[in-house]
């Protein structure tokens, strides 16, 4: 007992300062309370009586606190502050938590708060999020700090999200290892043995360094595995005490190391080869596309390839991969005529060549088909190939392929277009410029299907989504604009009517469809267009927002413009579709309870006043707007508000898809 | 089978179209197209989207849309009479019936 006394009284400063905050909290907190009692006592009638404070309780509230005194020599987190700028990173989205007081210390007053800045946020998912969104646009990834438990118990959803999307981000999680030494209570409860378990599941990789040099190493090693294709999430384990310590050399100067980018995997030549063979000698190829275009130079290569075979493209939106404006765009439908199919980077090939039907058949499981003909040769190029974890089955269900190739498939086009431009024979050149053709016939029908789609049920009320859309693009089209978000699976009016040919025009989607991600990843996203003189819109799910509405408020804060314009169909739709399905396949009438979906899936009675909501937090807001008359007028108020630097928010109510 | 299935709700359906024994009206229909879920896949209106087929304007004739909704075995659950009455069913498609031709696209400046 008395060596842990004297412990106690002799260990390092930064165990006594988190008392010290800990009980100033509880003075902060306390305090009005006191106050309060006082005053009704001397000029009102009489109220209960309060125990006057104790003399320690008096003392701590009205006297000079001791000299603290200051730490000795190079905080540990300058160093870390230090190593994070060698790697450029402009923010950092966080929620802050005093397992990382020393480095955000560090950060603001060491740092300057430039590279990264940090940036406010309400809630760990939201700051996850905001650096998914973030990426897709400025394909540099940012850093998040994290409680290694709580904190991060938060972000999974996120991080899940991310890996998903194959989106790199570093994730810092403090934890105070020392369980010796580390202060008792809300400290312990937020410590760990190993806090990247939560996420290792979903996570390239992660590391827990026990110094400040093991610190620089894996840092850098994380941005750079995060930054080699397949991209993906990493995080690091920041102990309390590395943080705050004072730098102890130990004879060895510490440094930074390099970093120096990873050339992405390309194709085995052969299989280039052999896959180019194919494509050229076929009689309808098809090329599918997920997120092949990391960047925007992916765009021209996948049109080069495309037309060299005169080869429709199903771009399946993962990411802007091919314009949207070129005749070779196409969709699914081209599918059960090719013979040969070159799946570039997809998340679900066997998804892609086979159909699953949700209906009640083989015992209400559902019933599977194949959309191909028997034959057809398949081609992937896949840098998910390289990187697959067991347990999470992103890697959907197991596709026999003809040709697979481990290999970024942008890194792979420049090889793959030479060899088939080597392998065309003279012979099939004709048949080619002939496939051209029929794909601009069969383009112009598509396109003008849409428009007649488009403009059915153009005047309902609530509004339909096509008419939301287009009435939004009405408004944007001679602007920069970037569509950084429309979350919902089955909303798909911009890709189908606005003329979508940038990168930054489309981004895709969440990539684990974890809900939440919406609102989040577009101020992200904003956030990078802003400091690109971009204006960024959004589709705003209704659910999705109330995940974490919060971010409304950073955004605000951080003066993020971004224009979002709600599709507000007051329900969880996916769920009011799925439980409608189960309700008639078990022969039961739906349970709606008031509402107009089944129980549990609506989002009304009371109908939740987003605008109101945004308002509060600092946004320019309108609605709820159900009338497609006002609909122009709105949008163009909020354009405006948005051109000034600030968000705008529509609460528009829409038919359900 | 297939055909004994068909039969019965297209028999149904001239009955329902010829006795007078049930009026179905369009406003009951729209109440009924709500609270049975067509709205989810299909719009309010019938204009359908993603997740199902347009069904208004100019709906299909009563007897193909009751053989579809009894059995249907495709992404659409199948309505069962214990579901969706068959006079619900007749109030739906009469609702479906009311609804007026959208404009054309070519009229429309925003989608041209």
């Amino acid at each position: 007992m008395t060596v842990k006394k004297k412990d106690t009284e002799t260990k390092a400063g930064r165990r006594n300062f988190l008392g010290g905050v800990i009980a100033s909290g509880a003075t902060a907190v306390m305090a009005p309370t006191l106050a309060g009692a006082a005053e009704p006592a001397a000029s009102g009638p009489a109220k209960a009586k309060t125990m006057p404070p104790s003399a320690k309780t008096a003392a701590s509230e009205t006297a000079i606190p001791p000299d603290m005194g200051h730490s000795a020599g190079v905080p540990g987190s300058d160093f870390m502050v230090d190593v994070i700028k060698s790697v450029d990173i402009k923010y950092l989205p966080s929620n802050c938590a005093s397992s990382f007081r020393a480095i955000h210390e560090s950060l603001i007053n060491y740092g300057g708060n430039t590279k990264p800045e940090f940036l406010t946020c309400m809630h760990e998912e939201s700051a996850v999020a905001m650096a998914h969104g973030y990426f897709k646009i400025a394909g540099k990834p940012l850093i998040t700090l994290c409680h290694g438990t709580v904190g991060l118990q938060h972000a999974t959803m996120g991080v899940y999200n991310a890996w998903c999307d194959r989106v790199p981000l570093i994730i810092l999680g403090g934890n105070d290892m020392d369980a010796a030494h580390r202060p008792p209570g809300v400290p312990t409860f937020h410590a760990a043995q190993d806090i990247n378990a939560i996420v290792r599941d979903y996570t390239k990789w992660d590391d827990t360094p026990v110094s400040l040099q093991h610190f620089s190493q894996s840092f850098v090693r994380a941005y750079k595995i995060a930054m080699t294709p397949p991209y993906g999430p990493v995080a690091i384990s920041l102990d309390a005490g590395l943080q705050q310590e004072p730098v102890k050399e130990h004879g060895e100067k510490l440094y930074i190391p390099r970093y120096v980018p990873t050339s992405p995997p390309q194709g085995d030549t052969g299989a280039v080869k052999e896959a180019a063979r194919l494509l050229a000698n076929a009689t309808n190829p098809v090329i599918v596309v997920d997120r092949a275009a990391r960047t925007p130079e992916g765009i021209p290569l996948l049109v080069q390839l495309a037309e060299l075979l005169q080869a429709k493209v199903f771009d399946q939106g993962g990411r802007m991969n091919f314009p949207k404006t070129h005749y070779l765009s196409s969709g699914p439908a081209a599918i059960p005529g090719a013979d040969v199919i070159i799946g570039m980077e997809l998340s679900d090939f066997w998804g892609t060549v086979n159909a699953f039907t949700d209906n009640a058949e083989n015992g209400g499981i559902g019933a599977n088909s194949t959309k191909i003909k028997p034959g057809t040769k398949l081609i992937s190029i896949s840098s998910v190939d390289l990187n697959t974890k067991s347990n999470y089955q992103d890697f959907q269900r197991y596709q026999v392929i003809d040709v697979p190739m481990a290999a970024d498939a942008q890194a792979t086009l420049p090889a793959l277009i030479e060899a088939v431009r080597s392998a065309i024979p003279n012979s099939a050149k004709d048949a080619i410029a002939k496939r051209g053709e029929a794909a601009k016939k069969s383009y112009a029908e598509v396109k003008l299907r849409a428009r007649q789609e488009a403009a059915v049920g153009w005047d309902a009320s609530p509004i339909s989504t096509a008419r939301v859309v287009m009435e939004t693009y009405a408004q944007i089209k001679d602007l920069d604009w970037s569509l950084v978000a429309a979350e919902s699976p089955g909303f798909n009016w911009p890709q189908r009517l606005w003329p979508m040919e940038k990168y930054h025009h489309w981004l895709g989607r969440s990539g684990g469809y974890g809900v939440g991600y919406g609102s989040p990843a577009a101020i992200g996203a904003a956030l990078a267009n802003r400091d690109l003189g971009r204006f960024s819109v959004s589709f705003q799910p209704d659910g999705d927002l109330m995940y974490a509405p919060g971010v409304l408020w950073t955004a605000a804060k951080h003066k993020i413009p971004l224009l979002s314009v709600m599709i507000n169909n007051r329900g969880y739709h996916q769920e009011v579709m799925h439980v409608q399905r189960l309700s008639n396949f078990r022969n039961r009438k739906v349970n709606l309870g008031g509402d107009m979906g089944p129980v549990g899936t609506s989002i009304m009675n009371p109908d939740i006043e987003y605008h109101k909501l945004a308002e509060s937090m600092g946004w320019w807001a309108k609605g709820p707007i159900k009338d497609p008359a006002q609909l122009a007028s709105a949008i163009k108020e909020a354009v405006a508000v948005v051109k000034s630097g600030q968000p705008a928010l529509l609460n528009v109510w829409t038919q359900p898809r | 089978m297939t055909s004994i299935r068909f039969i019965a709700p297209m028999a149904l359906a001239i009955i329902l179209a010829s006795n007078g024994a049930f009026a179905a009206s369009a406003e009951e229909g729209k109440t009924a197209y709500v609270k049975n879920g067509c709205w989810g896949c299909h719009g309010f209106v019938g204009q359908g989207g993603s997740a199902g087929p347009k069904l208004a304007p100019d709906p299909k004739p009563l007897d193909f849309m009751a053989a579809f909704i009894r059995h249907t075995n495709g992404t659409m659950p199948p309505y069962s009479e214990k579901i969706l009455s068959v006079e619900d069913l007749a109030s739906i498609h009469a609702y479906l019936r009311s609804i007026p031709k959208s404009a054309d696209a070519k009229s429309i400046p925003l989608l041209n």
